[in-house]
């Protein structure tokens, strides 16, 4: 049988500009792009895309034949070949696994800390194992995900210490507002990380909120629950002469706001600033809106640079997280070696012989015996759990568990409890 | 020693004193803006206030040594102009704080000090004709719309530096040492407001002066000119703020050439 390999290809903030991101970020959901995926050579897979990055995570018997396909399906007609190389990162197996705890733990995030990827990593997989996409060992290994990234946020910390996106585009509204009091923000597009900056404004106390959205019933409903009003995309124009922050976060593929749109506002506005925040991939807004008097613009990698900031104190904090990380990319590496059959069939039989040498000890020390009667009590141990062990035995190694059925042999060891020693020794 | 020249050993002593006291002032301000320390902040704007009592002794010496307000030649009213700048600091911030604006104002009074440390201190006897309650009424108002206009400068100049880092998106040095450009724009209004009603009182009594010098309101010599060009550019920068909100970029370069042509006439005038 021929060893399994993780395999994960991506693209993120630090390796791919935003102008390629957008290109390649899924616009069709989850569902068609994991339905394309089965045409591939790949047993289990699994599929992120966030604003900030796109990462597949495959496993394949050979993954040097995969990749190149596994490329093609990343880049599409979007980027020339000779570049996909630059553009994307390629792990394997320990690697692999690593970056994929760092990305849960956070630590990969543009700004390293903040607890929304966890959410979206836990979404991605929801559709990929809802559609049977993943198997045992990436079912076991986005467990292992979720349960890393939760103790790094509980022994570091980097959680608490996070600056968010949205808060960094706070801290930039202070300094153009001072005051935020009396400011009017307008909700472009009704997304999560729209939300997360409206709920960080509101918390600094901004006067009002506007939802703007292509479908008006979704802005009716998260306008309520900021307590703010809604109003369709075509009434931006009017919005925009009142309000003075702008959050757009929509799936358009085309520019929402145009800068000669809104250069003949600032006279209206008397020249009051306005703040655009782009967070969306592709971008909502146009970047020669920068170019305006009184406006400021900033997209989601402009924002990246802002936190940068920030950084350096978090350093230690991101030091002790990369420890734990790697950590339990160890114990899972350990696991994974011993998901074969020969490892499980010694590791079975070790356990039962220790359950039974300690057993008959035990029992013996209280009983006085001669030396033949002892050894008939330890022949009739041997005996019972030689019996018990050979229907499980023959099942391991049984033509189903040789074709590398890892099901079987992981459910072998939970019954029998091998994952626990694993995790002692 | 006669009293005459005790007063003015008085005054040399209290004149190297406010040098002395400014730079140290100047220094702390720098430091404080270097690392944030609030003890510094203190220190230097403990120092402004001393440096700004000694600069007060030094004008009310000078005007019992010579008889007359001290604002006729160069370095004298170089001198007034660091002491109005001072006391509108200090007024102004009594009113409310502008994050760093001190570090600013101080290197601006420091190098007003310097400038008249530069020119010579003789005694020029003035004019009969000068000689009227109008010279230091006029002077005086004038140069502490001076003064006004020197923290629009400084607050134009923190707007533009806050500005450009913020527009270039590479938040570097200022970004977090530099205020709100919001409350930069309103330091800038208010000093241009204040600023602007002075001027204004300053041509006014300027024009009196001249009637009673000169028989006559206005002659058109180089001084005046100069003098209606400075209220013209201010009058236009008051005029687009307050009716169609002319703020931002444009509006801190307009404060800062104005204040430039300010210091040059002022230069060219005292010459």
């Amino acid at each position: 049988m021929s060893k399994k390999h993780i395999s994960l290809i991506g693209v993120n903030h630090k390796s791919t500009p935003l102008e390629v991101r957008e290109k390649i970020a899924l616009t069709g959901g989850y569902e068609e792009a994991l339905n394309r995926l089965r045409d591939e050579q790949a047993l289990e897979f699994y599929l992120l895309s966030t604003c900030n990055r796109v990462e597949l995570l495959w496993v394949a018997e050979d993954t040097s034949e995969s990749t190149p396909n596994m490329q093609r399906f990343l880049f599409g007609e979007a980027v020339a070949p000779e570049k996909w190389d630059d553009y994307s990162y390629v792990y394997r197996n320990h690697e692999a696994v690593n970056h994929l705890f760092k990305v849960a733990a956070s630590l990969d995030s543009m700004v390293v800390g903040e607890a929304q990827i966890l959410g979206q990593i836990k979404e991605a997989y929801r559709y990929a194992s809802q559609f049977g996409c993943t198997g045992p060992l990436l079912n076991k290994l986005l467990h292992k995900s979720f349960s890393v990234a939760k103790r790094v946020r509980s022994e570091t910390g980097i959680g608490s210490a996070a600056v968010s996106i949205s808060s960094a585009a706070v801290e930039l509204a202070r300094k153009i507002f001072g005051n935020l009091d009396d400011k009017k923000v307008l909700l472009i597009g009704a997304g999560e990380m729209a939300e997360l900056a409206a709920e960080h404004l509101l918390g600094q106390g901004v006067k009002g909120i506007t939802v703007a959205n292509r479908t008006l019933s979704r802005a009716v409903d998260l306008a309520k629950r900021f307590n703010g009003s809604a109003c369709s995309l075509e009434e931006l124009t009017e919005q925009i002469e009142t309000v003075d922050i702008i959050v757009s976060s929509t799936g358009s593929s085309d520019l929402i706001i145009k800068s000669d749109d809104v250069r003949p506002l600032m006279r209206v506005r008397r020249n009051r600033p306005l703040f655009f925040i782009d967070i969306a991939v592709p971008r909502d807004l146009d970047p020669e809106l920068n170019e305006l008097e009184n406006v400021f613009l900033y997209d989601i990698d402009d924002l990246s640079q802002v936190v940068e900031m920030n950084r350096s104190e978090r350093q230690n904090e991101a030091v002790k997280a990369a420890r734990i990380v790697e950590e339990e990319t160890l114990k899972f590496s350990k696991w994974q070696e011993g998901l074969t059959i020969t490892p499980t069939i010694s590791a079975l039989r070790a356990k039962a012989d220790e359950i039974c040498s300690s057993e008959v000890s035990k029992t013996l020390a209280r009983m006085d015996l001669s030396d033949s009667d002892r050894q008939k009590v330890e022949k009739l141990a041997q005996a019972i759990t030689a019996k018990m062990l050979h229907n499980p035995l023959r099942f391991l190694k049984s033509e189903s568990c040789r074709k590398g059925e890892d099901s079987k042999i992981d459910m072998v060891r939970t019954v029998f409890g091998l994952e626990n020693d694993d995790a002692d020794r | 020693m006669s009293q005459a020249t005790l007063l003015q050993e008085i005054n040399y002593l209290l004149f190297l004193a406010v040098l002395a006291v400014t730079v140290l002032s100047c220094a702390a301000y720098l430091v404080f803006f270097l690392n944030q320390n609030n003890q510094m902040r203190k220190w230097g704007r403990f120092l402004l206030i001393g440096s700004w009592l000694l600069q007060s002794g030094y004008i009310v010496t000078r005007f019992m040594t010579i008889g007359h307000t001290p604002i006729t030649t160069y370095h004298e009213a170089v001198f007034f102009f660091a002491w109005s700048t001072t006391t509108a600091y200090l007024s102004f911030r009594w009113r409310y704080t502008v994050k760093n604006f001190g570090t600013f104002v101080s290197v601006l009074i420091l190098g007003l000090l310097l400038g008249s440390a530069f020119a010579s201190r003789d005694v020029i006897p003035l004019e009969p004709a000068l000689q009227s309650l109008w010279l230091p009424v006029h002077a005086g108002i004038s140069l502490i719309a001076y003064g006004f206009f020197g923290l629009a400068f400084c607050g134009g100049l923190m707007y533009l530096l806050q500005e450009r880092e913020l527009k270039s998106r590479k938040l570097g040095y200022f970004f977090s040492r530099l205020p709100s450009l919001d409350a930069l724009d309103q330091l800038n209004s208010h000093c241009l407001a204040v600023g602007f009603a002075f001027l204004t009182l300053g041509m006014v009594t300027g024009i009196f002066w001249s009637k009673q010098a000169w028989a006559t309101y206005w002659r058109w010599n180089p001084k005046e000119v100069c003098s209606l060009i400075i209220w013209l550019i201010y009058l236009i920068q008051i005029h687009q703020r307050f009716t169609v909100g002319w703020r931002g970029r444009r509006a801190a370069l307009m404060i800062v050439g104005g204040f430039a042509v300010v210091m040059i006439t002022l230069w060219l005038v005292l010459n």
